[in-house]
């Protein structure tokens, strides 16, 4: 078995003199004082991926910097997918004793380092290099053309996936290392200028500098040990061009592997970190993972479903679209989130103790899917 | 590799190619040089060049100066009537499921496969 048992993060948003490593040694060291262990007693290593520090070899290059000696490392590359994945695959190697406690770490200065203008560019480069990207796509595009599709066939209105701005705005208000924290309504989303339709700016995520860590161990140690009950993956396109279809890319399988591995029914879950890059991806996610029907992820939304009152709260640091996307990192900090809540460690914010968390991690364009399910024991 | 070559080609040449497999017919985009589903060879057919809005998008931020430029511009998703799909650009007032036929537009030294509404 395989337990998280402690997470660490930075900030997140604008943060000066700051490179993608030392970012992660912060998070790093964050995550091992809330585990309580020493470098040494880490003997595997996990990272993402960096915008602006692309290396071929990018977990060691952080081994030798922060001081860790590991006997398995490697990064792994799968977009908004990949903190859930190194998660996976983390709870699989302390699972088949490759290793005993496994360091999993993220981190990014998108926004200081790369800059807007130059992180929009390099993210568009995800699309197809011969029949997407010579049209000029953006990933806000590649997500509008699922969105039309979407509406053509469930319906829905801008109105609605406004919702989840909203909703993600207002938690990210409880955290105070959010990027955006403003309160914002469904009318200044619909206000806010197209980026890509039906895409609007208070629709899409911001870039971000930030990091995340977390200690994935093989025995249930720590002050309040998540045992990582539950995974499963799917990879149905890469590029949406491709897709077989976008208003049905088939995740249910995915979500109730995860669940049937863990042993807990839908019904049982009380707490969601879904990823939400855009408020139409965290729609879909919702609903297709089944926790929506079809086409009324926001009309819950609007009901308070999601809401820190309700019985499923939702990204309750304010996810991607306000907590900020600094690249794995943001998808790793969903999990960071998680953990705090199910340990009872998230402070002002914390909720009324939860058992069971699902989690849901999309990268490309939904083209690969990462499903956990954590339970506190 | 030398199929996207063939397939921008004959956008300059005005015609738009897919391919199909000798072994089992299947029809294939973006080309490659076998078959995904069974391996055989595949051959090159030309589009009819008509087909129907699948996802659209009109993109105001653009991801580079030379497309700032152009913006807005719509990005469509066109399942093609031999029963292939492809990105592409497309004129204003286009909705999902409109009839359209191909035309090419010049852009960055490249012909562009461009839908039109067909009436």
């Amino acid at each position: 078995m395989s337990w998280i048992v402690g997470v660490g993060d930075t900030p997140c948003g604008r943060l000066e003199g700051e490179s993608a490593l030392s970012l992660m040694a912060k998070a790093a060291a964050a995550s091992l004082e809330n585990a309580g262990f020493e470098r040494g007693e880490i003997d595997g290593l996990l990272c993402g991926y960096s915008g602006t520090m692309p290396h071929l070899m990018l977990s060691t290059v952080f081994a030798e910097y922060f001081g860790l000696k590991p006997r398995y490392a490697h990064a792994i590359q799968l977009g908004g997918a990949t903190g859930g994945a190194l998660t996976m695959l983390a709870g699989h190697l302390v699972a088949a004793g490759a290793c005993e406690r496994v360091l999993v770490v993220a981190g990014d200065n998108r926004l200081t380092g790369q800059g807007r203008d130059e992180a929009v560019k390099m993210l568009a480069q995800v699309g197809h290099h011969q029949y997407e990207v010579p049209f000029g796509p953006t990933i806000p595009a590649y997500y509008g053309l699922v969105a039309s599709r979407y509406r053509h066939v469930h319906g829905g209105s801008d109105a609605d996936f406004a919702e989840f701005a909203v909703l993600m705005r207002r938690h990210a208000g409880h955290h105070p290392g959010a990027h955006l924290r403003d309160p914002i309504t469904v009318d200044d989303v619909l206000a806010s200028r197209v980026i890509a339709s039906p895409l609007k700016l208070l629709d899409c995520c911001p870039v971000s500098d930030g990091a995340a860590a977390l200690v994935v161990s093989n025995k249930a140690e720590g002050r309040a040990p998540l045992r990582l009950a539950g995974s499963a993956q799917a990879h149905p396109h890469q590029h949406v061009s491709f897709a077989r279809d976008l208003a049905d890319f088939g995740l249910q399988g995915c979500a109730e592997a995860a669940r049937r591995q863990a042993g807990v029914g839908i019904k049982e879950v009380d707490l969601l970190g879904i990823y939400d890059s855009f408020t139409i991806t965290v729609a879909i996610l919702l609903e297709e993972t089944g926790f929506a029907p079809r086409g009324q992820a926001g009309a819950l939304a609007r009901e308070g479903v999601f809401g820190r009152d309700g019985p499923t709260p939702l990204n309750t640091h304010g996810g991607l679209l306000s907590f900020g996307h600094s690249g794995v990192a943001g998808g790793l900090c969903h999990l960071v989130e998680v953990f705090r809540q199910m340990a009872g460690e998230a402070g002002a914010r914390q909720l009324t103790r939860r058992k069971t968390a699902f989690v849901h991690g999309d990268g490309g364009v939904l083209s690969s899917h990462v499903s956990l399910v954590l339970r506190a024991e | 590799m030398n199929e996207d070559r063939h397939f921008w080609e004959g956008c300059d040449e005005g015609e738009l190619r897919y391919q199909l497999c000798t072994a089992c017919g299947d029809v294939q985009f973006p080309p490659r040089p076998f078959c995904r589903h069974c391996g055989g060879r595949p051959r090159w057919a030309v589009s009819g060049a008509r087909g129907c809005v699948y996802a659209l998008t009109s993109v105001a931020r653009a991801p580079s100066a030379e497309f700032a430029a152009l913006a807005p511009y719509d990005i469509l998703l066109v399942d093609l009537d031999e029963g292939f799909r492809m990105m592409a650009h497309g004129g204003a007032a286009l909705g999902i499921g409109d009839r359209v036929r191909l035309t090419f537009r010049v852009l960055g030294g490249r012909s562009l496969p461009y839908f039109l509404k067909d009436h």
